[in-house]
């Protein structure tokens, strides 16, 4: 290991190449395309280690958007959930979220069937997730006392010492080996690091399409994100601190959840072909309309849109000096998709100060990083075809409801809830929880609720 | 807006841990102050007062077994929970994680260190103004 590592240094170095090398020293400039969470984190621990390394380095952060807006200037089109895992973590690193940037916390789920409903409570009855807007909120709003978590990671960032150019980027080209970056309005800049964060809803990715690089695109489907006035206090009454998740047997739909907020509530829609009809036919089920006041239409909400969404990471998404994060990478199922940028960020400011920035650095010590999400992921596939097919059963439905509900009223291990809260929160790693799901205690005790729902079918 | 406010609020005077209790988790402050109580001899000693964005309970992850002291709120309090698994399974994963805890650790030592200094000066003076005392 230790030799190989020479030569990837060595092949790398000024003398061998006539290039600079492949490591960032002391006033190298670094640009991030996309102010989102995936840029603003790799800023901040870039910078932050960094400084524990004694390295004063130039940060760039070109973002176009200004996120103190209200969409669509503001928005970056997500259900906007910071799952609990994360929320700890953040508080291990020294990042406390706010109340100005958290709309509501979040201390239960609301499971939702056509055979029932089912509350569960966080053991500790603590608020671990937040639920929260990226930019400042939905179209329309005016005078909202939050701030958006976009916009707050990037001040974190900016306090950091990184800064942000306003600008949309127009082109990058490779120069000597390094990189330079245009936009319509600022001179070209040339940097000796250039990591692309930008997602995979804006054309920033197109960029790099006919570059020398062997990056390719994630695979994207698209989800669909409604946003709904009902008012703090019917929110309040009518779904509380609680996620409500829906297991319904609606064709296409892989699953559902409402979010309730400060003022709004956002509803998040995953599955195949999604569009406004199956929104619609979502909306208008009775599951749906009795989490909402009688007089609720949900025709018309405030927000909308069809976001991409990754669902299948990117290829090879590092080359000499340049790395893709986030979305724009390698990026968790449907879950937590914040989180997944906090990882991936993280991996790639720590090789980018400690390893370097060549192809071979990030391939040693960000790939893994993203390799452990992407093994993950196969397992998220499979969870989510279960979950898919028990959705479709009306007996598995009632089964797997029974099952969470006697662990709330009896003093048995919650194995059925805590899959379900760790599936529909993202807290957990989907190997965690599938591996869960195997044990025999639990398989013992879904068969016998199955067996039971089926007696109780025939008499 | 304090919808927004995660964790768990504890009451002026309410217990957060108990000295003796089984600890598996560690706690961030994330408003207002706690203050750190040791009992000696069925007296309650303040040890430390704690606030916003500080640490305490972290003993319990890495050495594991019982809580040395008893942890109180002063004034309304907010406390984020972090459970022992997922700090451990991070750290594992990332241990860069562990940076800012090692920090605020090795203040802490610091602060003991100038504590424990300042104690021996003083009980040097007192010794030494006693033998002086009974030379008289």
């Amino acid at each position: 290991m230790r030799g190989q590592s020479f030569i990837t240094s060595f092949t790398n170095s000024a003398f061998s190449t006539g290039q600079p090398a492949c490591k960032l020293e002391n006033g190298s400039p670094v640009a991030v395309i996309g102010g989102g969470p995936s840029g603003s984190f790799f800023s901040y621990f870039l910078l932050e280690m960094a400084e524990r390394e004694g390295l004063e380095l130039k940060v760039d952060i070109y973002e176009p958007r200004d996120f103190s807006l209200p969409a669509p200037q503001g928005c970056n089109n997500c259900a906007g959930v910071i799952s609990e895992t994360l929320v700890q973590n953040l508080a291990m690193e020294g990042i406390n979220l706010p109340v100005a940037v958290v709309q509501r916390g979040i201390d239960s789920y609301v499971m939702h069937t056509d055979v029932g409903s089912l509350r569960i409570d966080t053991p500790s009855h603590e608020k671990r997730i937040g639920a929260l807007f990226r930019a400042a909120g939905p179209r329309g709003l005016v005078n909202s006392e939050w701030v958006g978590f976009d916009g707050h990671m990037l001040s974190l960032a900016q306090n950091k010492g990184a800064q942000v150019i306003k600008a949309r980027v127009t082109d990058v080209e490779r120069v000597d080996g390094r990189l330079q970056v245009k936009t319509r309005n600022t001179p070209p800049q040339i940097y000796d690091l250039l990591s692309v964060a930008s997602g995979v809803n804006t054309s920033a990715l197109k960029l790099f399409e006919d570059q020398e690089f062997n990056y390719q695109p994630p695979k994207t489907t698209r989800a669909a994100i409604h946003e709904y006035f009902l008012g703090a206090d019917a929110i309040e009454r009518y779904l509380g601190s609680s996620l409500h998740v829906f297991l319904l047997d609606i064709p296409n739909l892989m699953f559902a959840m409402i979010v309730p907020k400060g003022d709004y509530v956002t509803v998040c829609l995953l599955g195949a072909d999604i569009d406004e009809d199956l929104v619609q036919t979502f909306i208008r089920s009775p599951e749906v309309k009795s989490c909402f006041p009688p007089d609720w239409r949900g025709d018309q909400p405030e927000c909308q849109c069809f976001p991409r969404i990754n669902v299948r990471g990117a290829i090879q998404p590092y080359a000499d000096r340049v790395i893709f994060l986030g979305d724009a990478g390698v990026s968790r199922l449907y879950k937590d998709g914040i989180g997944a940028a906090y990882r991936a960020a993280k991996a790639a400011a720590s090789t980018a100060i400690f390893e370097g920035i060549s192809a071979g650095d990030f391939k040693k010590h960000y790939w893994p990083a993203c390799r452990v999400m992407q093994i993950d992921n196969q397992f998220g596939r499979m969870i989510f075809t279960i979950t898919h097919a028990i959705q479709r059963i009306r007996l598995s439905r009632r089964a797997v409801l029974l099952m969470a509900a006697r662990e709330q009223r009896e003093d048995i291990p919650p194995r059925m809830s805590s899959v379900l809260w760790d599936t529909f929160t993202g807290s957990a790693p989907y190997r965690d929880i599938f591996l869960r799901t195997l044990q025999p205690a639990f398989l013992c005790r879904f068969a016998w609720d199955l067996a039971n729902e089926i007696s109780r079918r025939e008499t | 807006m304090r919808t927004g406010a995660l964790g768990k609020i504890y009451q002026a005077g309410e217990v957060i841990v108990n000295q003796g209790d089984e600890g598996d988790c560690m706690y961030v402050i994330q408003e207002g102050q706690v203050e750190i109580l040791k009992e000696i001899d069925g007296r309650k000693v303040q040890l430390a007062l704690r606030g916003e964005g500080e640490f305490f309970g972290e003993m319990a992850l890495f050495e594991g077994g019982t809580r040395t002291a008893t942890v109180r709120a002063m004034g309304t309090a907010r406390v984020l929970t972090i459970d022992k698994k997922n700090f451990l399974r991070r750290i594992h994963e990332d241990p860069s994680l562990a940076y800012h805890l090692v920090k605020s650790m090795s203040a802490r030592i610091r602060q003991l260190s100038e504590d424990v200094a300042r104690l021996e000066n003083l009980l040097d003076r007192d010794s030494s103004s006693a033998i002086a005392g009974s030379n008289r």
